[in-house]
Parts: structure tokens; sequence; C-alpha cells
């Protein structure tokens, strides 16, 4: 009975196995070369372009390129490693210097070596005005930086700048090549030479960006030999190609991702972010400027409802730009959904209701308007969630779809929807989300938050390297947060790809706001070797 | 036709339209210059993407002066005339190169697709409409009549999707989209045609309609005429009234059509090649309009301007040479 019940399975395996193959086969968009054997190509589907490929202007500024390294790099739990660089970097001279020493023996792919010189380079020509690079407020730490040698690189920053590090994650361009060109609109700019795992074999631009693997990759030639990014804006569009065969991942919106559900080929993958959505709360309004009606706001709004209706459950509620999950979430700073709290709150603060429910305090009544990006669905949804659950606390919101043409001019006074994160470092969205110095410049500080115990704070956890001074300065902004809210934070959004299950290695890293080239479960397509494939799959 | 073709009044008339297209290039270029100068939108905020909302102000001053988008209008304008009569048409801020290799990479694609899809479109629209027209209200009529009123309401990114979902995904017999197949980098004759077949296919049925009703009318409208029905009545054989007769009078309002069809199947093909990842130049087009960038916004507007002289102009002396009775005034 065993042994046929054995038989039985193998047959039926073997069957099965059979229609696998003659369904591959069958499906001419398939882009695999032999079907049964392994796959050393990978297409998948982007909804961005970047709009250049140099480093100088900004392109792999956050590490992880394709095409180039960095001095350091992230791994999966955003935990920087050594790339170009042997080590970690000596810091001295109280957190003013940071010393490089870098690899031996690495190449550019066009032969050339790599030496101190290119790094120099590389931050000299960032750093400097008439390079058109909109990110440089990112190295507003640096001063100067210089090369000892040929294998050691030294940075002297103007104020010691705890996540220094992770800034130097940043792509490193080759001076031989890049110094006879225009920076800003040299070949260059679409025809990069750098020392990473890939080499740009093309670009085609509207259409896609095609590698192949650095044979003489100094950290190991990667086994998928080819890879292809294909830009593709439209989601549907993605969608149909993915199954269509044309694709073998791409990143896809959570209902266009539950579609695939059903694919045991396919696997779909979830990547944690920092990307979060809140909503801003002006200082110069008087309704939004109040503390209390910011407090109330803050417990009034219903997070798991948008996590569970708006993200259709891919994302977590969000209390400040740190992600509940992030080591640097002060735990216990979370708000429960509180209406009875919130009504109390606006009570005790003298907003009483008027005659249209709607509360009102001196003759001003408790209305502001909330501006959202037009277009972006994302967006539209939870403002208009947001605006429904304040209405049940008295405060009328009034939502507004606009360009931001339209709603910069507004940012002093009116509400918000806005979006950001970065991962790596608290200091990145904290310091430019709430530092009062900040209010008013460009996009930074939208709300005009103005507290002075955040401010120290958020200069102490900048300035020192020491761990547990850091983690008291962070918690201290955050438990701030919760006194007196500038924002709403509403959630952080998961971003969801569907990937051929063809692969060991995909993972997936803490990935930013925006999604670039390098995010998504290929940021390591490097180390991904072909999964063996046989009866035995199940 | 065994008379030569009057190629003396038809160069005439392309050197007058000549002459004529240059106050009109100027004047649409400056009045490019002066929207774009209008527009709300910011040039250095589309430079900088999403870097832009992290940038310290100081940052984004900077790149304005670079950019060199904080200069009066007029010379700007000047500037970016004066270089492109030497052959330089400027750098993209969008697109961090050259316009004339943005352009030069792009613009082959665009033409491509846009003449298939025309060529496409004429013929089987005037097939169509010769049979629709021969016998209106008849089965053909009906059927192609109510399909092409159909079209002419569909939008082309929605026949797009609806060609994708058939064609890619139930039939599996083509490609979805690209020039080429997404994982190889050749670009072979073979796999162009391939890919070609259907964003071509939907951008030329999205303008079949407009040919098939004009010839179905000019032709119908012809055979009621006297000369047709004198043709008949001396014993000439169908084939030889509808060619000789028909059509050629017939076809006059579609050559007017096709001039004025190319603002149209520029529109159209914007919309296809977004749908059907295409690297021709609309994608191109849309980003300069909504990044401001003065040079290459410019230069594309020119390139549309002059495809729709050129349009008028062809139609102008096809009917010229359809029916003399028009001549080549211009």
């Amino acid at each position: 009975m065993t042994a046929r019940f054995l038989r039985g399975t193998a047959a039926a395996t073997l069957a099965g196995a059979v229609a696998l193959t003659a369904a591959a086969c069958s499906n001419p968009g398939s882009t695999a070369g032999a079907s049964g054997g392994p796959k050393d190509s990978a297409v998948v589907g982007i909804a961005y372009e970047p709009e250049t490929l140099s480093p100088l202007l900004g392109y792999g500024k956050d590490g992880n390129s394709k095409i180039f390294d960095g001095l350091l790099a992230f791994d999966a739990d955003m935990k920087l490693r050594p790339a170009l660089a042997t080590e970690l970097p000596h810091i001295g001279d109280g957190g003013l210097t940071y010393t490089y020493t870098l690899r031996d023996g690495v190449t550019f792919s066009d032969g050339a070596p790599f030496t101190a010189k290119d790094v120099v380079f590389t931050y000299r020509t960032i750093l400097d005005p008439k390079t058109n690079n909109a990110s440089r407020t990112e190295l507003d730490a640096l001063k100067s930086v210089e090369a000892v040698g040929d294998d050691t690189v030294v940075f002297h920053l103007k104020y010691p700048y705890a996540p220094f590090a992770e800034r130097t994650v940043h792509a490193i361009a080759p001076e031989h090549v890049v110094a006879k060109q225009d920076v800003n609109t040299g070949a260059f700019t679409t025809e990069p030479i750098g020392t990473g795992p890939y080499v740009l074999t093309g670009w085609s631009k509207g259409e896609k960006l095609s590698f192949k693997a650095n044979p003489t990759y100094w950290n190991g030639a990667p086994a998928v030999k080819k890879f292809t990014m294909a830009i593709i804006k439209d989601d549907d569009v993605r969608a149909t190609r993915l199954r269509a065969g044309d694709l073998d991942g791409a990143v896809l919106p959570p209902n266009l991702a539950a579609g695939f559900k059903g694919d045991k080929a396919k696997k779909t993958w979830r990547a944690k972010t920092y990307d979060y959505r809140t909503v801003t709360l002006p200082t110069h309004h008087k309704v939004s400027g109040d503390t209390a009606v910011r407090r109330a706001l803050d417990i009034a709004v219903d997070r798991q409802a948008m996590v569970d209706k708006i993200l259709e459950g891919a994302g977590k509620p969000a209390y400040g730009p740190v992600p509940t999950d992030s080591p640097w979430f002060a735990k216990g700073t979370e708000r429960r959904h509180d209406l009875a709290g919130a009504q109390k709150i606006l009570d005790e603060a003298g907003w009483k209701p008027g005659p249209d429910g709607i509360r009102v305090k001196n003759g001003v009544r408790a209305a502001f308007p909330l501006w959202y990006l037009s277009g972006d669905k994302l967006r539209q949804d939870h403002a208009l969630a947001y605006v429904s659950d304040a209405k049940k606390a008295g405060i009328d919101i009034t939502a507004q779809a606009g360009t931001w043409e339209v709603i910069e001019p507004r940012m002093k006074t009116d509400a918000v929807l806005a979006g950001g994160g970065a991962p790596g470092d608290p200091d990145f969205d904290q310091y430019l989300l709430l530092t009062s110095s900040l209010a008013g410049d460009g996009f930074n500080n939208m709300a005009w938050y103005d507290n002075k115990a955040v401010d120290r704070a958020l200069q102490d956890g900048r300035r020192t390297n020491d761990l547990t001074k850091r983690r008291a300065a962070y918690d201290t902004v955050q438990r701030e947060l919760v006194k007196n809210p500038g924002y709403t934070f509403l959630t952080h959004i998961d971003h969801l790809y569907v990937v051929n299950d063809a692969w060991d290695g995909p993972s997936t890293q803490t990935e930013p706001h925006d999604h670039g080239l390098a995010s998504g479960p290929w940021w390591n397509v490097e180390t991904w070797k072909p999964k063996s494939t046989g009866a035995t799959k199940k | 036709m065994s008379h030569s073709l009057p190629w003396g009044a038809m160069a005439r008339m392309t050197g007058r339209r000549a002459l004529a297209a240059v106050p009109v290039l100027l004047a649409v270029t400056l009045a490019v210059f002066a929207v774009a100068e209008a527009s709300p939108f910011d040039p250095v905020k589309a430079y900088a993407g999403t870097a832009g909302l992290t940038a310290s102000q100081e940052n984004l001053d900077q790149l304005r002066a670079n950019l060199g988008v904080d200069r009066p209008l007029l010379t700007r304008w000047w500037e970016w005339l004066t270089s492109a009569l030497t052959g330089d048409l400027g750098d993209s801020a969008v697109m961090r190169r050259p316009v004339a290799e943005v352009i030069g990479e792009r613009l082959g694609w665009s033409v491509l697709l846009a003449v298939t899809a025309f060529l496409m479109a004429i013929a089987l629209g005037t097939l169509l409409g010769v049979l629709a027209g021969r016998r209106r209200g008849g089965l053909i009529d009906r059927a192609v009549s109510s399909v092409a009123y159909t079209l002419e309401a569909a939008p082309a990114f929605w026949l797009g999707l609806l060609a994708i979902w058939f064609f890619a995904l139930k039939l599996g017999a083509l490609p979805a989209g690209g020039l080429t197949d997404t994982a190889s980098d050749t670009v072979t004759f073979d796999q162009v045609a391939r890919h070609l077949v259907l964003p071509a296919l939907v951008l030329g049925i999205s303008q079949l309609p407009w040919f098939f009703l004009y010839v179905r009318q000019g032709v119908g409208d012809a055979l009621d005429e006297d000369p047709v029905r004198g043709a008949r009545a001396r014993g000439l054989r169908e084939p030889t009234v509808l060619t000789g007769h028909a059509l050629r009078s017939g076809m006059l309002p579609m050559l007017t059509l096709i001039g004025s069809r190319v603002p149209e199947l520029i529109t159209g093909a914007l919309l296809v090649e977004t749908v059907f990842s295409w690297p021709g130049i609309a994608a191109a087009t849309v980003q300069a309009a909504t990044s401001v960038d003065f040079p290459l916004l410019a230069a594309l507007t020119v390139l549309a301007t002059a495809a729709v002289l050129l349009g008028n102009l062809l139609s102008d002396l096809l009917y010229g040479l359809a029916d003399p009775r028009v001549g080549f005034d211009g």
C-alpha cells in the first residue's frame, strides 16, 4: 500500500512537472532562455526612470546602485558594512574627521584602477556650487575631503555629525572619465562607468535599462548575468506584462498585487519602509496651531482603519517619522484611537460645539483646509479619511487637491497631506521635519514646528556618537511630539513586489519614500542564485 | 497617369510655404517661451525631483542660477534662437543631455510608429470606405460604420490596454510593449517589427474612422453625381466607374484630411507610446512641458509645428494633383 501510494505520488508529481514545463513552453512571452534550465537573466518592471545615472548629480546617493559602489553599503537590516572601504571609518577629533582605508585591487569597468583620487573628486564635485546636484544639502556637514596616498581618504566636517558615515554610501565616480566632461550634461550622465556588480549595456529612455554582470567585480561576479529594468509607468500595464511572462518581477500597488495571490510560481514581497504619510499642522494657523486641537486630532484619527481600508493591510500606523518596528522608536508613544478623549481635550480647552456641530472658541470656528497632491490616489484617500475622523471630533477640515505649485505658497498656514521617509538614521527625517530654524526652508519643516526642547534634542542627537545619548535624545523628540504634535502621522506604507519564484536570494531592504532603482527584492540581485528546477518543486 | 506632374507649380508652392513658415516658427517658439514662463510649473523643482523636497533654499537658489532660468524671457529666447541657428540646440535640463541627442535617439522611433500607423489607417480606411460607399445602407456599410463611430469615441490608451489584454495576454501572440524583447539588448529588424505591430495597429485604428467616414461619404456622393451616372449610362464597367470617376472625386476630401490629421496623430502617438513603453519622442515632450525645460520644449515645438505645416503642404499638393481645378495657389 505504501509502495502504491509512493508510485501514485511520483506519477502525479511527474504529471504536474510535465504540465508545468508544457505551460512554460506554450508561453511565447516567457523570457527564459531555455525552459527547465536555471535562469541567468532577470527582467523587472519599475515605475520610475532616473533622470541621470551620474553620482555627481545625485544618482546612488543612498547607496546600493547596481553600477557603482560607495565607500560603505547598507545590508538588509540597514546596518553599515564596508564596500570600497576595507572597514568602517575611523572617527577622530571629537567626531570631526572620518578616515577610510580603501580596498586594494578594485577597478572600474573600463579597467582603470580605483583610487583615493576618485573619492576626493566625487565629493568635491558634488560640493561645487556649479554642479547641478539637488541633494547637496545632505552633505551639509562636510567641509573638505583629502586623499592621503592612494588608499586613504579623510573627511573633515564643519560640526560633529553622527550619521555622517551613512552618507558615505554615496556612489563613487571615476575621475579619469568625468573630469574631461561637462559634469551636468556630459556623456557620463547616461553612459556611466563604475566599480559596481553590473555594467550598463543600454539605456533606451522611456523603455528600459539593461545591465550585464561585471565579470571582474571585486566581490565576485554575479550569477544573474543579465539584468533588465523595464520602465512601465502605468500600474495596470506593469501587472499585465508580469502576467504575460514578459517580466520576472514588478512593483505593484496593493490591489494589483493581490491578483497574484493564487499564482504558485510567483512570490509577493512586502518591503518594510520608512515611507510615511502625515498631515502638517501649521503653527501659523489659528486652529491647527492650537496645541489642544493638534493633540485632539492626534487621537481622534483611526490609523488602524486607514491601514486596513486604504492600504489593504500593507502598512502600519505611524506616530512619527520613525516606524514602530524601528529600534529607534520610543516605546510607549503609540496613540490609541480615542474619540471620547479627543472630545474631552477640546471641551477642556474651550472649543465648544456650535449649532452645526463644529466647535467654536472665541468666535473662531474649528476649521482649516487640507491640501493633497492631485492625482495621488493614496494621498487623497488618506486626506478624506482624516477629514472624516476630524469631523467626528467637531473639527471641519476641507480637503482640496492641487499641484505642488499651488500648494507650496500656502504651506505656512494651510495643512498638507505630505509624504517622506529616509531609512538609515533617525536624524535624516526628524531634523528636517522638526527643527525650528528650518521652518519654511524649501519643503523642510512644512508645519513651521517650533519647540525648543525638540530643537535641543535634535542637536544633541546629531552631535554625539554615543549611542545611549543619541537614543535618549530621539526618545525626547518622540515624547515631545505626543505633548505637542506638529503633524498628525498617519501610516507607514509597505511597498509590494511580485517576483517569479525562480531564485534563491531575493529579500527586501527597509525602503525610503521614493521607489528608487535600488528598491525592491532585487536590491541584492548580484547575490541571487538560480533555483535548480525539477520535479521536487512543491 | 500618363501626363507628367506639374513640377514647377508644385515647387513654387513649396517655396512660398517655406518662406511663410519662418515667421510662424519664430512666433511659435516665442509663444512657447512666453507660455512656459507664465505656467505655474517651476523648472528648478522639476529638475530637482524628489531631492527638491529635502533640499535647502540655498541649494535650490544655486540650481536656479546654474540652470539660467532666472533670466528674463526675451534674453533666454534670443539666446536659444541664435544658438539654435548655429546648430546648437542647447542642453536639456530634465534629461541632463544635449537636446540634439535626446531628439536624435527618439525621433526615428516615433516617426516609424506614426508613419506605419498613418499608412495603415489611410490604406484600410480607403478600402473600407470604398466598399461601404459603393452600397450605402448595405451590410458592409452598416457594420463598418457602426464600428467606426464606436472607435471614434474610444480613447487610444484604452484601445492599447485592450489590445495588450487580448493579443499579449489571452493569445500570447504579440509582445506587450517595448521596442525589443525586454531581456534583449540588441535592436534587430524582426524584433522591432514584431513589437511595432500592436502600437501601430492601435494608433492606426484610432485614426481609421476619420478616413473611412470621409471616403465613404465622398465615394457615395460621387456615385450619385451626373458624370458617374453618365459613365454608367455609357456602359462602362463598374470597376472603371469606381476607380476612374467616383474614387477620384471621392478621395478629394480625404486628401485635405491627411494634413489635418497630423496634429491628432501626434497627440495619439503620445498616449500610445506611453501605454506600450515605446521609446519615442512623446514621453520626452510631456516631461519637457511639465518641467519647463525650455531648450527641449522649444525644439520639440518647432518639430511639431514643422510636421503640421508639412502635413498641410502635402495635402494641398495632393489635392492640386487630384483635382487640377484647384491648382497650386497656396
